[in-house]
C-alpha cells in the first residue's frame, strides 16, 4: 500500500506545504500586497484543470482507438474534475480580480479562454446525458471531446494575440510570470502547483472508482 | 484507405444529389432564406439609427453564425434514417462527410452574400475595402460550414437536434468567428492589405486542420 500510494503522500505534504508556507512567505514590496497568497491558489486550479482536460482528451482518444468503456469512464471523470478545478479557479480569481482591477469579472483574453472552456466541457456533459445507449454516447462524446478541445487550445492561443494587451499576469511581456518570481516565492510557487495536478489525478481515481463500486453507467 | 479517384467520384455524386435534393424540396432552402430575411429585418428595427460600424460588423457576423447554425443543422436529418443505411453501402463516410462541407460552403457562400446585400440595402455599406470583405466572406462560408458540419453530425447522432446544435457550436466556432470578425473590422476600416494577409493565412490554417480533424474523426459517427 505504501508502494502504491506514496504518491498521495505526496500530495498532502505538498498541499500542506503550499497552505502552510503559502500563507506565511515573506512578500515582496507590491500593489497588491497581501492578496498575492491568492497566486498559490488560484493558479494551482488552473494547473489542475488543465492536467484534467488534457487527460480526458487523451483518454478519448484511446477509446476511439480500443472502444474499451473504462477509457470513456476515465474521459469523462477527468472532464467532471476539470470543471471543478475550472469552477475554484474563476471563483478565487474572482476575489482576486475584485481586489487588483476593481470588479469580479473583466474583459480579457485570458478569462474568456477560461469562460469558453467551461461552456465546452459544460456542452460535452449535455450531449452525453442526452444519449441513451452507452456505446453511442462514448463514441459522439469521444468524437466532440476531440474535437473541442483542439479548438479550445486555438482559441486559448490565438485570443491574447488577437485581442491586444491582457491585463491579467502571466502571459507574454508580463513582468508577473512565474520566472520573474521572486526565489523564495518559487520556491513556494512550483511545489504549491505539482501538489494541486496530484490532487487532481487523487480525486480523479476516487471518482473512477465511485463509478465502478457503484456499476453506475457513465453519463 | 480509399483510392483517391474513387473517393472524388463519390464526393462529386454525393454533392450533386444534395444539390438535386434540395431544388426538389425546395421548402428547406425557402425556409432558411425567410429566417435570413427576417432576421436582418429584426436588427434593422431594434437597431435604429445607431449603426456605426462596429455594430454592423459584430450583428452582420451574429446574424451569419446563427444562419450557419439553422442552415447546416439539417445536413445529416434532411433525409430518412433508412436511406442512411443504403448511403452506408455505396459510399465511405469520408466522402459524405467532404461533400457536405463542400456542400455547405457553397450553401453558405449564397447565404452570406445575401446577408450583405439585405445589410446594404437595410443598414448602409460601411464597407471600404470591398475585395477583403468578399475574401472574408468566402472564408467565413468555409469555417462555418467545416466546423459546423461536424457538429451537425454529432448533435444529429445524439437525436435532439437543434438546442444541442447551437450549445455544442457556439464555443468552439469561437476562435474562427473572432478571427472572421477582425479581418472584416478591417476591410471595413481600412483599405490597406497589411495585416490581413497573416490572418487569413491563420484562418486557413486553422480551417485546414479543422477539416483533418473531422476527417478523421467522422468515420467513428457514421455508423452506430
Amino acid at each position: 500500500m505504501l508502494k502504491r500510494d506514496y504518491w498521495k503522500f505526496l500530495t498532502c505534504a505538498l498541499i500542506l506545504y503550499a497552505i502552510i508556507a503559502g500563507f506565511l512567505v515573506e512578500l515582496p514590496e507590491t500593489m497588491i500586497g497581501q492578496t498575492m497568497r491568492n497566486l498559490f491558489f488560484h493558479v494551482g486550479m488552473w494547473f489542475g484543470m488543465f492536467a484534467m482536460l488534457v487527460t480526458s482528451f487523451i483518454y478519448s482518444l484511446r477509446y476511439l482507438g480500443k472502444f474499451d468503456e473504462q477509457e470513456d469512464i476515465i474521459a469523462v471523470e477527468s472532464a467532471n474534475v476539470g470543471l471543478m478545478f475550472g469552477v475554484l479557479g474563476i471563483l478565487t480569481g474572482m476575489l482576486w480580480a475584485r481586489f487588483t482591477w476593481g470588479s469580479f469579472w473583466v474583459k480579457d483574453p485570458k478569462l474568456n479562454g477560461v469562460a469558453v472552456g467551461m461552456f465546452i466541457y459544460l456542452a460535452y456533459m449535455v450531449l452525453r446525458g442526452s444519449v441513451e445507449d452507452i456505446r453511442k454516447r462514448a463514441k459522439i462524446g469521444a468524437a466532440y471531446n476531440i474535437f473541442a478541445f483542439i479548438l479550445w487550445i486555438v482559441f486559448v492561443l490565438l485570443l491574447p494575440r488577437l485581442s491586444g494587451d491582457s491585463i491579467h499576469p502571466g502571459s507574454d511581456g508580463s513582468t508577473v510570470l512565474p520566472k520573474h518570481l521572486e526565489p523564495s516565492l518559487q520556491l513556494v510557487f512550483y511545489p504549491a502547483m505539482a501538489g494541486w495536478i496530484l490532487l487532481g489525478f487523487w480525486i480523479l481515481q476516487l471518482k473512477i472508482r465511485i463509478r465502478k463500486m457503484t456499476n453506475d453507467k457513465p453519463s | 484507405m480509399i483510392p483517391f479517384f474513387v473517393l472524388l467520384t463519390e464526393i462529386k455524386t454525393l454533392i450533386g444529389k444534395d444539390f438535386r435534393l434540395e431544388f426538389k424540396q425546395k421548402y428547406a432552402l425557402h425556409g432558411i432564406l425567410l429566417y435570413l430575411v427576417s432576421t436582418i429585418f429584426i436588427t434593422y428595427l431594434a437597431f435604429d439609427n445607431i449603426i456605426d460600424r462596429d455594430t454592423w460588423n459584430s450583428l452582420f457576423w451574429i446574424t451569419l453564425l446563427f444562419v450557419a447554425v439553422n442552415g447546416i443543422s439539417k445536413s445529416f436529418i434532411q433525409e430518412n434514417p433508412a436511406r442512411h443505411l443504403y448511403y452506408y453501402t455505396v459510399a465511405s463516410p469520408q466522402a459524405a462527410l467532404l461533400s457536405k462541407i463542400i456542400y455547405n460552403f457553397f450553401m453558405m457562400t449564397l447565404l452570406s452574400v445575401l446577408s450583405f446585400i439585405f445589410f446594404f440595402l437595410l443598414m448602409g455599406n460601411p464597407v471600404i475595402h470591398i475585395q477583403l470583405f468578399l475574401l472574408t466572406l468566402i472564408s467565413g462560408s468555409f469555417s462555418l460550414s467545416s466546423v459546423l458540419t461536424l457538429v451537425a453530425a454529432i448533435a444529429s447522432r445524439a437525436g435532439h437536434n437543434f438546442s444541442l446544435m447551437a450549445i455544442l457550436s457556439f464555443p468552439i466556432i469561437l476562435p474562427l468567428l473572432m478571427l472572421l470578425m477582425k479581418l472584416s473590422r478591417m476591410a471595413l476600416n481600412s483599405v490597406s492589405w497589411t495585416d490581413a494577409g497573416n490572418l487569413l493565412l491563420v484562418l486557413m490554417t486553422i480551417n485546414m486542420s479543422v477539416i483533418i480533424v473531422a476527417y478523421l474523426l467522422f468515420p467513428y459517427l457514421w455508423k452506430d
